[in-house]
């Protein structure tokens, strides 16, 4: 273990840590950022974005950007006053007490890996899956929970995407591109995606929706060949052959780490005390997509990660 | 990109693969995949700790798309690994270093 405190830790590392992690540097706060560690969910470094594909309503890019490229633009801007990245995932954290502990690797080491004077939460949100028993065992072999990454193996092939948000209807318009037909299962009767997801999605000619309908297994021996759907007003059972089947039903935070410890609502979601970003834990804040559940945008995140850097240096200079 | 990383194409995968004689990690990749740009770095280090005990490689899916389709491949980042040229491992998704390690076997 450093016995170094540090005086500002961010966990996590999409749009709200980092912004926290540039205004906290600019600040000569130093911040450790535990960015976290790769995977293909959403709880990785760089956090969803990395699996969007254009960004369009991110201001000061009037053309759009890719999602990766935004991210990675954060990182350097950040590495550029001085945050310290480290790709690893904290595993345990022990608030009850300043400076605060935090694990990384084994979570019963004795020791904590870093100490910090305050901690900022940016953990993010990873997406859902449908948690059918097929569904895992055809992850990358049809399965996907990454349009940006995947859509480029399903050319003039017929696929589906799951789900009725934003996420679901930019990914059904993106995988156009390539797919001959992409159908949306989507369990309710209308759609929660933003007028202009919803207009230029139903306005594609590629694109057909099936209402009220739920995906109950995914078929297939080595490779998906097709789901099993249930409509749900008329409890109809039927197969749809597609061989792509694309997962955007939603996200749940990552506060896993912090029951027990930091306040959270019954879906999990962390508690801060509006319009700041504190915690429960006093020297604790927390931003972005953890504790939103309302707006759930880079541009929120990046909004609230500002806020939590100068919560933290104001709360940090009132200790000294 | 660490020099003990070697870029393959469709005109040099199998002379590489069949002829090694460590354990080829191929790391099927494209530019537009946000998840292969984070494990990048972390095959960097792989490649660099192992030197002659694996031989880490990349292979661009959107220049070489037949391998890919030769090996099935319709997710990444996906790293196959290859022991006396036959696939011994498919590890799918970006993972972190511990675990890829552990996958890969070495």
């Amino acid at each position: 273990m450093s016995s170094d405190v540090h005086e500002v830790v961010i966990l996590g590392s999409g749009p709200s840590g980092l912004t926290a992690a540039i205004y906290a540097a600019r600040a000569s706060l130093e911040p450790l950022v535990i960015e976290g560690e790769p995977s293909s969910t959403g709880d990785q470094p760089g956090g969803q974005l990395m699996l969007t594909t254009d960004v369009e309503n991110f201001p000061g890019f009037p053309k759009g950007i890719m999602g990766p490229e935004l991210m990675m633009q954060f990182r350097e801007q950040a590495q550029r006053f001085g945050a310290d990245l480290r790709t690893e995932k904290a595993t345990r954290v022990d608030l009850s007490q300043r400076p605060f502990k935090i694990w990384v690797g084994d979570p019963s080491a004795p020791e904590p890996t870093y100490l910090a004077s305050s901690l900022i939460v940016s953990t993010g949100a990873t997406a859902l899956m449908l948690d059918l028993p097929n569904e895992q065992r055809l992850l990358g072999h049809g399965v996907s929970t990454c349009a940006t990454c995947d859509g480029f193996f399903f050319r003039d092939h017929d696929i589906a995407v799951v789900g009725g948000g934003d996420s679901a209807l930019e990914e059904a318009t993106f995988l156009t591109k390539f797919a001959r037909t992409v159908t949306i299962i989507h369990r309710r009767d209308e759609f929660r995606a933003s007028r202009i997801m919803q207009d230029r999605a139903m306005a594609n000619d590629k694109i057909r929706v099936l209402w009220n309908t739920e995906v109950t297994d995914v078929l297939g021996d080595q490779t998906v060949e097709g789901i099993s759907l249930f409509d749900n007003t008329t409890n109809e059972i039927s197969q749809l052959p597609v061989t792509g089947l694309f997962v955007a039903i939603g996200h749940r935070p990552n506060t896993d780490l912090f029951t027990g410890q930091l306040a959270m609502k019954d879906n999990g979601y962390l508690i801060t005390d509006t319009p700041s970003t504190r915690t429960n834990v006093e020297g604790v804040f927390a931003c972005g997509d953890v504790q939103d559940d309302t707006y759930r945008q880079a541009i929120t995140a990046a909004g609230s990660g500002c806020a939590a850097a100068i919560d933290a240096e104001r709360w940090l200079e009132i200790q000294e | 990109m660490s020099e003990n990383i070697t870029n393959l194409t469709e005109a040099t995968f199998d002379e590489v693969v069949n002829s090694a004689t460590s354990p080829v990690v191929v790391d099927f990749w494209a530019e537009w995949c946000g998840p292969c740009k984070m494990i990048a770095p972390i095959l960097d280090e792989i490649a660099n700790e192992q030197g002659d005990a694996l031989t880490v490689t990349k292979l661009n899916v959107d220049e070489n798309p037949s391998i890919a389709q030769r090996y099935g491949v319709m997710s990444i980042p996906t790293l196959l690994v290859f022991r006396d040229g036959e696939i011994d491992k498919r590890i799918v998704g970006a993972k972190g270093k511990a675990q890829l390690l552990e996958e890969i076997g070495i």
